[in-house]
């Protein structure tokens, strides 16, 4: 079982989304997802200063076995981009919550992570999967 | 409930992550494909293969019947032992499975055939069978393992011991022994020396095991579908079936048009390909980012074809495919990614052999 860290929000797209105070919050994909996709190999991230909607595809994660869209769980600007993934995609897969983060956005408005899922919801779309 | 081979549990026992392939459970990583592969380039790997389907051909007219099957001419095989890559097509030229077929007597013959077209093969094989004298038997009994790798010889030695690795030492490509319990052949699916070990399924787990002991990575069906690929070599299903000819499908080395006497099924309709002309498959290779994926379009000089394979490369750190096009390709092409064309680099489709890159 992939672990589902309690801190974080979910979308049932399988991004996972922290807030890092400020307004500011950090995206990454799952373990689950991470674990769904195998070992990445390319990792193509959004230009920091986009504006994004909720819901648009924003980065594309490429493993071996194929490419999968990553939607932006919020809507705002984009403020930094993991750089390191460019050299190290792998790291997507070593420690999806952590190290291997994809992008940092400016929410336009705070209040949308309400609509997001906690661990325990998240859980259930896994389960169903 | 799908169907597991002996080593089932051993799989389990690894950690392994299974997946149904064309009913069968079995591993799709043990955690990092792109370890396996690279454990077979530079190293050992080992996979269960025991799906794939052992067919056992005998009888008075075995060699007939064989050279009437397939379209390849097993009569050039003299060498007890011997391995021919082959295919076994219908009336209009159409791969219904390739396969390898091993050499004992004049009698007595061998063929390993994919499990996903198993029931197709049977039946053709039982129906082509009865105008001939001989007997066709399944194996099912039997695990089959192949451990791959630069490696390979080194660690089977440790398995089997000094004595019983002797009657092996130094076996040529394609050839195969049997040593005791343990049908051992000299081929594979990776491009890298190694063997394919066929068993007694209760003896699977046990030899299995031994060679993880001696350090043997187990891979499973990721890592084996990019090294069959950068060793240009055809997936059934994929970059061939039924509705393409053996020509189209960079196997006509495999096809013996000669001795022109010989009637084999599907010959007429070769021959007539062969005079028109026809598509070919070509290797691609894409050194910008992202991945070529099977069924993306191709545009070539003189048409349209399509990739029939395609991944990243993690020997070559870029991706790399197969595609099928039309024979007047040229030096590039452009593949339709994502909504955009690309152009890529149009080569042999061969890209590693031996751990060293072909491009």
């Amino acid at each position: 079982m992939s672990s589902i860290p309690k801190e974080l929000k979910y979308a049932s797209t399988h991004e996972w989304v922290r807030n890092d105070g400020d307004g500011i919050y950090t995206v990454g994909i799952s373990e689950h997802a991470q674990g769904l996709l195998g070992d990445m190999v390319f990792v193509e991230l959004p230009e920091v200063g986009d504006v994004v909607a909720a819901g648009d595809d924003v980065a594309v994660a490429e493993s071996v076995k194929a490419a999968s869209d990553i939607y932006a769980p919020i809507a705002g600007e984009i403020t930094a981009i993991n750089e390191e993934l460019e050299d190290s995609p792998e790291t997507v897969n070593s420690d999806a919550f952590g190290d291997g983060w994809l992008f940092k956005i400016k929410a336009e408005d705070p209040s949308e992570l309400e609509s997001l899922l906690d661990a325990e919801g998240y859980q259930a779309v896994i389960d169903e999967d | 409930m799908a169907n597991r081979t002996p080593l089932y549990d051993a799989h389990v026992a690894a950690g392994a992550k299974l997946v149904d392939f064309h009913g069968w459970d079995l591993p799709l990583n043990y955690g990092s494909q792109i370890e396996e592969h690279n454990a077979v380039r530079q190293d050992s790997g080992v996979f269960d293969v025991s799906h794939m389907t052992i067919v056992d051909v005998s009888g008075a007219d075995a060699k007939s019947f064989l050279r009437y099957l397939l379209a390849n001419d097993i009569a050039k095989v003299t060498v007890p032992g011997k391995a021919q890559y082959t295919s076994m097509l219908n009336e209009n030229g159409g791969v219904i499975d390739d396969l390898i077929v091993y050499y004992f007597s004049d009698e007595s013959y061998r063929l390993v055939v994919n499990s996903a077209t198993r029931e197709r093969d049977l039946g053709w094989i039982e129906k082509n069978a009865s105008q001939f004298d001989v007997t066709i038997n399944e194996r099912p009994e039997f695990a089959m393992v192949a451990l791959q790798g630069p490696k390979a010889a080194e660690k089977i030695k440790l398995v089997l011991g000094e004595e019983a690795f002797a009657a092996i030492d130094g076996m040529k490509p394609f050839m195969s022994a049997q040593v005791g319990e343990l049908f051992i052949a000299t081929t594979g699916y990776t491009g890298e020396a190694g063997y394919e070990i066929v068993m007694p399924g209760e003896a699977a787990s046990k030899f299995w095991d031994q060679l993880l002991n001696v350090g043997v990575q187990p891979c499973g069906l990721g890592a084996r579908d990019t090294l069959r690929l950068e060793a240009g070599m055809n997936l059934y299903g994929q970059d061939m079936d039924e509705e393409v000819t053996p020509l189209e499908s960079n196997m006509g080395w495999s096809v013996a048009f000669e001795p022109s006497e010989r009637n084999f099924i599907g010959r007429n309709a070769l021959e007539k390909q062969k005079a028109e002309g026809h598509n070919k498959i070509v290797g691609l290779v894409m050194r910008d980012k992202g991945v070529l994926r099977h069924g993306q379009k191709v545009v070539v000089d003189g048409g349209e074809g399509m990739i029939t394979s395609g991944t990243f490369s993690p020997t070559l750190g870029f991706s790399i495919a197969m595609a099928r096009v039309p024979a007047t390709v040229g030096e590039t092409a452009e593949v339709e990614m994502r909504k955009k064309f690309v152009t890529v680099s149009v080569v042999k489709p061969s890209f590693v052999r031996n751990g060293k890159s072909l491009v």
